[in-house]
C-alpha cells in the first residue's frame, strides 16, 4: 500500500489512475468526437473513442433520392474538401452510367481537386502548428485558403459545403475571373508555402513536439486501413490516382510523396510535400486547359440530356429539353440496374463509393468509405503511453474529420 | 494477374462453393456460403500469388425479397501489390443473422463490423466489442433495413397546409 497525502475513507476502492474525457466539445478535438483517456499522471494508460455525435444518415437518405440530390450529402463529409467529395460521386455515377466525360471536363476537374487538396493538407498542417504552440502559421495561409474559397466561389457559387459539378461535367464554364484567382494564386502561393515550410520544418519545438510521436509501422497501418497522406507517411507509396487513375490523372507527372516512421512528423512532411506535387499538377492541368481553343474551349459537360440539366432558356423555348427538365428535377430518371466501386483520392484518403441500383429512380444502397473513421481506430494503439498532449497533436495530426467519420 | 486467373486460384480451391461469379464493371464478384467467409479471406491473404490483403470495406445489403437470404454482407478487398480488387459476398438469413467476424485478420474490420451489426443487425460471431457505433446505445431496432422506409414524398394523407405545401 503507498502513502496518500489525501487519507482515503476506509473501505473506498483505490484507483491510481484519472479518467479524462477530451471531447465532445473541446476545443482541441476540432469536432465533435470523444476520447475517453485513462491517465496514469500525464501519460496515457488506454484510450477509448465514441464517434458518432454528428451521424446524420445519409445513406439512409440516399435511398429516397435521385443522383444529383445527392452530391450535398457528399459536400458534408469531409467539409474541408467537398469539392474532391462531389466530383468522386459524379465519377461514381458516371461509371455507373457509362458516361465518357470530355478531355476539358477532367482537367477542370483535376484543377478542382487539387485546390482542395491544398485547403484540405493546409488546414491539417497549420492546425497541427496551432496544436503545437505555433499559431502564425496558421494565420498566415489562411488567406490563401480564402483564395481558394473565392475560387470554388466563382466556378459554382458557394465556399464550403459546395455543391459543385454535375453528372456528365460542370454547371457552367470557367469565368476570366476564376482564371485571374488562379493565376493569382499559382503565382503567390508558392512563396506562401516555402515560408510556411521555413517556419516548421527545421524548428526545434516543433520537431521536438512531433518526431516519434504518434508513430505507426506500415504493415500496423495497412492492417488498420490507412489510405492517403497517414499510409503514405508510413512509407507505403498507395496513391488512388496513380494506382487506379480517374479523370485523366494518368496525363499527369507527378511523385507520391512518402515518409518512412509515419510519425506525426512524417505526416506533416509528407503532407506538405502533397502540396507541391498539387500545385505542380494544378500548373500542368492548367497549361493543358490553354491548350483548347475556339469551340472546344467552350465544352464543359457531357452530352448525356438524360442527367445533365439542359440551359435555362431551351427549358423555356424548346420542347425537349423542357421535358429533360422536368424529369431530372422531379427524379423520374430511372437509373439502370447494376453494382459499383469506385474511389477517389479524398484528403484524408481512398474515400470510396458503393452504389448498388436495381433499376429504380434513387440507388438501392449506397455506402461510403470513409478513410477516416476506418483509421480512427488506431488511434488507442498511437496514444498508448504517450503524453497527454502528444495525444492532442496526434489527433489533429491524422486530420480527423468529424462530418466524414459519422456519415 | 488478372480476374481469369483469380478466378481460377479459388475454383481450385472452393470448387463447388464458389457461388455466382460475375464482373460487374472489371470487378470480380462472388459469393460463398456463409461459414466460410473466414477460410476464403485466409486463403486470399495467404496464397503467395493472391495477396488480397487490405481490406478496403465491408458493409451489408439488405434484400427483403429473399426468404432465407436477406442480408448479404459485402467485403472489398485490395491487392496493393498487383492493384486489383475483388469483392465478395455472403448472404444469411434474417432471423440468425450470425457471421464470423474478421477482426482475427484486420483490425480495421473492427469498426466496420460495429457499423455493419448498428445498421443492420448483423451479429459478427467472435467480435471482441460488438457495440453499435453510430447510433445511440438504447435503439432496439436496425435502421437501415428495408422496413423502415423513408417518408414517400407523394404521401397525400398529411395536410399540405401544415407544411407550406398548401
Amino acid at each position: 500500500m503507498t502513502e496518500h497525502h489525501i487519507k482515503l475513507p476506509e473501505g473506498s476502492i483505490e484507483k491510481t489512475t484519472t479518467t479524462l474525457n477530451l471531447g465532445p466539445t473541446h476545443p482541441a478535438t476540432h469536432g465533435v468526437f470523444q476520447n475517453i483517456l485513462e491517465l496514469d499522471g500525464e501519460r496515457i494508460v488506454s484510450a477509448e473513442q465514441t464517434v458518432g455525435y454528428i451521424h446524420r444518415a445519409f445513406e439512409k437518405i440516399a435511398e429516397r433520392r435521385p443522383l444529383y440530390q445527392i452530391t450535398p450529402l457528399t459536400d458534408r463529409l469531409n467539409y474541408c474538401s467537398s469539392p474532391i467529395n462531389n466530383m468522386g460521386w459524379h465519377l461514381v455515377c458516371e461509371k455507373l452510367l457509362r458516361i465518357k466525360t470530355p478531355k476539358r471536363v477532367d482537367y477542370m476537374r483535376v484543377i478542382v481537386m487539387e485546390l482542395a487538396r491544398i485547403s484540405d493538407h493546409l488546414i491539417c498542417n497549420s492546425v497541427v502548428g496551432v496544436d503545437s504552440g505555433a499559431f502564425t502559421g496558421f494565420l498566415y495561409v489562411m488567406q490563401y485558403r480564402e483564395l481558394i474559397y473565392e475560387i470554388y466561389e466563382e466556378i459554382c457559387g458557394s465556399r464550403l459545403t459546395t455543391n459543385m459539378g454535375r453528372i456528365g461535367g460542370f454547371e457552367r464554364n470557367f469565368n476570366q475571373t476564376v482564371f485571374e484567382k488562379l493565376d493569382k494564386f499559382l503565382d503567390e502561393y508558392p512563396a506562401v508555402l516555402k515560408e510556411f515550410e521555413n517556419l516548421f520544418n527545421r524548428n526545434r519545438i516543433f520537431m521536438d513536439r512531433t518526431i516519434g510521436t504518434g508513430g505507426i509501422s506500415a504493415e500496423r497501418a495497412l492492417n488498420y486501413g490507412f489510405t492517403g497522406p497517414n499510409l503514405r507517411a508510413t512509407g507505403v507509396d498507395y496513391d488512388v490516382r496513380v494506382h487506379s487513375p480517374y479523370s485523366s490523372y494518368e496525363d499527369f507527372d507527378f511523385e507520391i510523396p512518402v515518409g518512412k516512421t509515419g510519425d506525426n512528423y512524417d505526416r506533416f512532411l509528407v503532407r506538405n510535400q502533397e502540396m507541391w506535387q498539387s500545385l505542380n499538377i494544378i500548373n500542368q492541368a492548367y497549361k493543358k486547359l490553354k491548350e483548347f481553343k475556339g469551340a472546344d474551349a467552350e465544352v464543359y459537360h457531357a452530352d448525356v440530356p438524360e442527367y445533365y440539366l439542359p440551359k435555362k432558356e431551351d427549358v423555356y423555348t424548346k420542347m425537349e429539353a423542357l421535358i429533360w427538365h422536368f424529369k431530372i428535377v422531379m427524379g423520374e430518371t430511372e437509373i439502370p440496374p447494376g453494382e459499383v466501386y469506385h474511389s477517389v483520392e479524398g484528403g484524408n484518403g481512398e474515400l470510396g463509393f458503393y452504389l448498388i441500383s436495381d433499376g429504380g429512380r434513387s440507388p438501392y444502397r449506397l455506402h461510403f468509405r470513409r478513410p477516416c473513421f476506418i483509421y480512427y481506430q488506431a488511434y488507442s494503439e498511437l496514444t498508448k503511453g504517450s503524453m497527454l498532449s502528444d495525444a492532442v497533436l496526434t489527433m489533429s495530426s491524422l486530420n480527423l474529420i468529424a462530418g466524414e467519420m459519422d456519415a | 494477374m488478372d480476374n481469369a486467373l483469380i478466378r481460377q486460384r479459388l475454383q481450385e480451391k472452393f470448387g463447388d462453393s464458389l457461388l455466382n461469379v460475375d464482373e460487374p464493371y472489371g470487378m470480380l464478384t462472388f459469393e460463398v456460403p456463409k461459414d466460410m467467409n473466414l477460410k476464403v479471406l485466409q486463403f486470399l491473404y495467404d496464397d503467395p500469388e493472391l495477396r488480397f490483403q487490405f481490406l478496403t470495406d465491408l458493409t451489408a445489403v439488405h434484400y427483403p425479397g429473399q426468404p432465407g437470404r436477406e442480408l448479404a454482407v459485402v467485403y472489398h478487398l485490395h491487392n496493393l501489390v498487383d492493384n486489383i480488387r475483388i469483392r465478395f459476398k455472403v448472404f444469411t438469413s434474417i432471423e440468425k443473422p450470425d457471421v464470423f467476424t474478421a477482426t482475427q485478420l484486420y483490425e480495421s474490420a473492427n469498426w466496420m463490423e460495429r457499423e455493419t451489426y448498428d445498421f443492420f443487425g448483423i451479429n459478427f460471431v467472435g467480435h471482441p466489442n460488438l457495440r453499435r457505433i453510430l447510433n445511440v446505445d438504447e435503439m432496439t431496432y436496425f435502421p437501415m433495413r428495408k422496413e423502415f422506409p423513408l417518408e414517400d414524398q407523394s404521401r397525400i394523407d398529411k395536410d399540405d397546409e401544415m407544411f407550406g405545401r398548401g
